[in-house]
């Protein structure tokens, strides 16, 4: 199997809190809208027009998989995503509790741990986010836009600082 | 399911509360959201009854697809008998409220009684408790949303409440949740407050299963690309509803100093591109929001930018609030209109009338109509920016003679004032007109005489009138699911053929307020968007319903009807000046003074308008008082009400 360096790239300041990408997901994998069952959660400040989706990373040293007393966790190198083998996990949340992001998610339903698994290559939160707030996208990729604003940023002060030089002198 | 959940009545009075399933009969009747709020609330409430008494009942809903994959069904419903026009009270709004309540487990609520104190209504998946709120009362609309937050110690409840204007039964005030999302128009804020019921919050995680998951996920998708795919959807996305606001005061349909003049001129600073600006400078080049699954995101999110309020956060400002505190009060100042859009927000009352029944107690104070006795010495003149803002507060708090009057409404406010104030208040049915105005086109007026909650925008308006449709389009839309072959006109300025128009829309937005869709998701400002056709495969896949687009427009025209006959039953006749199908003199006899070249010069002509208003009864199967034939009862099986199925 060849391996995937695609990763799942969330761009909050994009983001409308629409909570559509909750939805498909819980609907996704449990055929039911429920945001309490999606593995993508919007969080809000309010009064601060603040909207921040929350999702698994996919970590190359993952808390979750270093963590599991059972090794129920592994890493899925074709799909470049840790997943969770339900036919070891005991339901001890251990993951839960040290995840950093709050993205291994406690479902209290079914009493089960449940994360993103990338909808095995087609994340639909990706899909039916309009805006473009959540790409699925290479991760070679992930920083170069923001090398480029800040190339931007740079060489705009830059330029200021030239202009200011020559009005002063 | 969406179809188990289910419908609570809870008496404040007795604090007894008594949940029930909804009948797969009630839904294929009526649906739900707007259309069985207005069947609960025929059956509910009897005849004559105290608006602001016990027996009125306050209804809270979603519509049947609440919650479900079909784009945008975040729309909570709220219905009541109007202590603003003694008529039918409804609203309707966004946010995510109505989802939060399908997941707590509900789709209705009939809240009837009066709790002895302040209380509010907390429904977690299931149950439902009446609780306290004397830490609440008084509180502003977005701080009484975070203490509640507090006091459960749960960030993710939901809730709708009211302010301070609902608290002191202004007569206008709205029910809101968010930090702007409001139920305006008619009053459902005072009816809460009446019931000493400060907020309903809401925390579910019940599953609202999909009757077709899979199929309805790739629906849903191939839908949404038909919503945003129109350019009207997309402009919205950029600009919000200001640009509704641009688009028609440049061609003069902007109601300006009350009913003077038709058009703002140098508005500069209140135009969508101003707003955006303000927006872009204060929050960031990503400033839209959206609604519960919607992918339009229409609301811009904005600080005050200077002033007293700079600094302040809000969201908006729709359309509407640059008409109600920029054209209607002849202000031309951004500051002003966010300024405004920020207190009605925060205090909980409808912006569209505050801002009418300022402007209109403007042009009474100009006119000599009211005295600067009973303005507390104000200057209410027209473009006075700082004496808006301090109505808003007046009237909010009740404050000084002429807050107290303007709380209680247009109508009874004009008998207080007296003299002919009357003939310069620009309503239908007791509610005031939005800040539009109809003189050029009678389709539109037509509209908003004949609404069934008094003189509105988003009951009926065929909005695409405006857009000179080819004959051969508008035959397309207005001839599905039923056949139309009488006259249709592209031109906005003609009578004939709008009667089917402004019927057609009437059933559409019926049929959108029953499934629990946001109005931007059919045909209300774009001509391609989903309708009739579209909504009998979202509702099978989501809930397993099969009905026809026949059978939903049906459902529309039963559920428009029931609206009617609550008015009726309230003493609402065709011609009466408070509670009838007309309008105020001025748009028969004053004709337009600005604006395009084909709106200048025109008047509603009074003959045309009237042969209009017999044609759209015609349509809708009333006698020529108004009145339901009983062939039309009977055809929609509404000859037993009330029949009290639930």
């Amino acid at each position: 199997m060849q391996s995937n360096s695609k990763v799942l790239l969330i761009n909050h300041e994009k983001c409308t809190g629409c909570r559509l990408c909750e939805q498909v997901c819980a609907v996704r994998h449990h055929g039911a809208s429920n945001p309490s069952r999606s593995r993508i959660r919007v969080m809000k400040w309010e009064m601060e027009g603040l909207y921040v989706p929350v999702s698994c990373q996919q970590c190359q040293d993952a808390p979750c998989l270093n963590g599991c007393p059972v090794s129920a966790i592994s890493r899925n190198e074709a799909l470049n995503r840790v997943e969770v083998d339900y036919d070891l996990c005991i339901g001890c949340r251990t993951c839960v509790s040290v995840c950093p992001f709050g993205a291994m998610h406690y479902n209290a339903i079914d009493r089960q741990v449940a994360k993103c698994d990338l909808c095995e290559g087609d994340p639909q939160c990706v899909r039916f986010c309009d805006v473009k707030a959540i790409e699925y996208t290479d991760g070679g990729d992930v920083s170069i836009e923001k090398k480029r604003a800040a190339a931007l940023r740079l060489s705009t002060v830059k330029k200021q600082a030239m202009a200011l030089e020559q009005h002063t002198a | 399911m969406a179809l188990d959940r289910k419908i609570a009545y809870i008496n404040l009075t007795t604090g007894d509360i008594e949940i029930k399933p909804i009948p797969m009969e009630v839904r294929k009747k009526f649906l739900g959201g707007r259309g069985l709020d207005a069947y609960l609330l025929y059956n509910h409430t009897k005849k004559g009854c105290d608006p602001l008494g016990p027996d009125n009942a306050l209804i809270i809903s979603g519509g049947i697809l609440c919650a479900t994959l079909a784009s945008a069904t975040a729309r909570t419903h709220v219905m009541a008998k109007s202590p603003l026009t003694g008529l039918l009270g409804s609203c309707n709004m966004g946010g995510f409220f109505a989802p939060e309540m399908a997941w707590a487990g509900f789709h209705h609520l009939v809240i009837k009684g009066k709790a002895k104190k302040p209380s509010y209504i907390y429904i977690n998946n299931g149950n439902i408790e009446i609780r306290d709120a004397a830490n609440i009362w008084g509180k502003t609309v977005t701080d009484t949303q975070w203490a509640i937050h507090d006091e459960l110690n749960d960030k993710e409840v939901k809730s709708l409440v009211i302010g301070p204007a609902g608290e002191n039964l202004v007569a206008f005030a709205n029910v809101m949740t968010g930090v702007k999302n409001a139920g305006g128009r008619t009053g459902m804020g005072a009816v809460m407050g009446s019931k000493n019921l400060k907020a309903v919050s809401c925390r579910g995680t019940m599953d609202v299963k999909i009757a077709h998951p899979v199929e309805a996920l790739e629906y849903n998708k191939k839908f949404i690309e038909q919503i945003t795919g129109a350019k009207v959807s997309q402009t919205q996305g950029t600009l919000g509803t200001p640009f509704i606001w641009g688009a028609t005061n440049s061609w003069g349909g902007v109601r300006t100093e009350n009913f003077r003049y038709n058009q703002l001129e140098y508005a500069d600073d209140i135009e969508p591109e101003r707003i955006d600006e303000i927006a872009t400078e204060t929050m960031g080049p990503y400033h839209m929001a959206g609604c519960f699954g919607c992918q339009v995101h229409c609301r811009a999110q904005y600080k005050i930018p200077s002033g007293k309020y700079k600094g302040k956060y809000d969201e908006g400002p729709e359309y509407t609030s640059q008409g109600a505190f920029g054209a209607e009060v002849g202000c031309r100042s951004a500051e002003t209109v966010l300024a405004g859009n920020h207190l009605v927000d925060q205090f909980g009352m409808d912006n569209l009338e505050t801002g009418s029944i300022i402007s209109w107690a403007m042009e009474c104070f100009e006119e000599g109509l009211i005295t600067k006795d009973q303005t507390d010495g104000i200057d209410l003149r027209f473009g006075n920016d700082e004496a808006v803002l301090e109505m808003i507060e007046r009237i909010c708090y009740r404050k000084g003679w002429l807050g107290d009057v303007l709380a209680k409404g247009g109508i009874p406010a004009s008998k207080d004032i007296g003299k002919n104030s009357f003939d310069y208040l620009i309503q239908v049915k007791g509610m005031n007109n939005l800040h539009s105005d109809e003189r050029a086109t009678p389709a539109l007026a037509l509209n908003i005489a004949t609404s069934s909650r008094g003189s509105d925008h988003l009951r009926s308006r065929p909005a695409i009138d405006l857009y000179h449709l080819p004959e051969k389009v508008l035959r397309k839309i207005y001839s599905t699911p039923v056949p139309y072959d009488g006259p249709l006109s592209s031109e906005h300025t003609e009578y004939v053929g709008k009667p089917w128009q402004v019927f057609w829309q009437e059933n559409c937005y019926m049929a959108v307020d029953s499934l629990g869709i946001c109005k931007y998701h059919t045909t209300f400002l774009g001509a391609t968007l989903p309708n009739f056709e579209n909504w009998p495969k979202v509702l099978y896949l989501n809930t397993g319903i099969e009905m026809t687009p026949e059978e939903i427009w049906q459902v529309a025209r039963r559920n428009n009807m029931i609206e009617r006959m609550f008015n009726l039953r309230e003493g609402a006749t065709r011609n009466d000046p408070e509670k009838g199908d007309v309008l105020n003199h001025r748009y028969h006899d004053e004709p337009c003074k600005r604006g395009a070249i084909d709106v200048i010069g025109r008047y509603i002509i009074k003959e045309k308008f009237d042969k209009m208003v017999d044609e759209f009864y015609e349509h809708k199967g009333l006698d020529k008082n108004g009145i339901p034939k009983k062939s039309t009862l009977k055809e929609l099986g509404l000859e037993n009400e009330p029949s009290h199925l639930l």
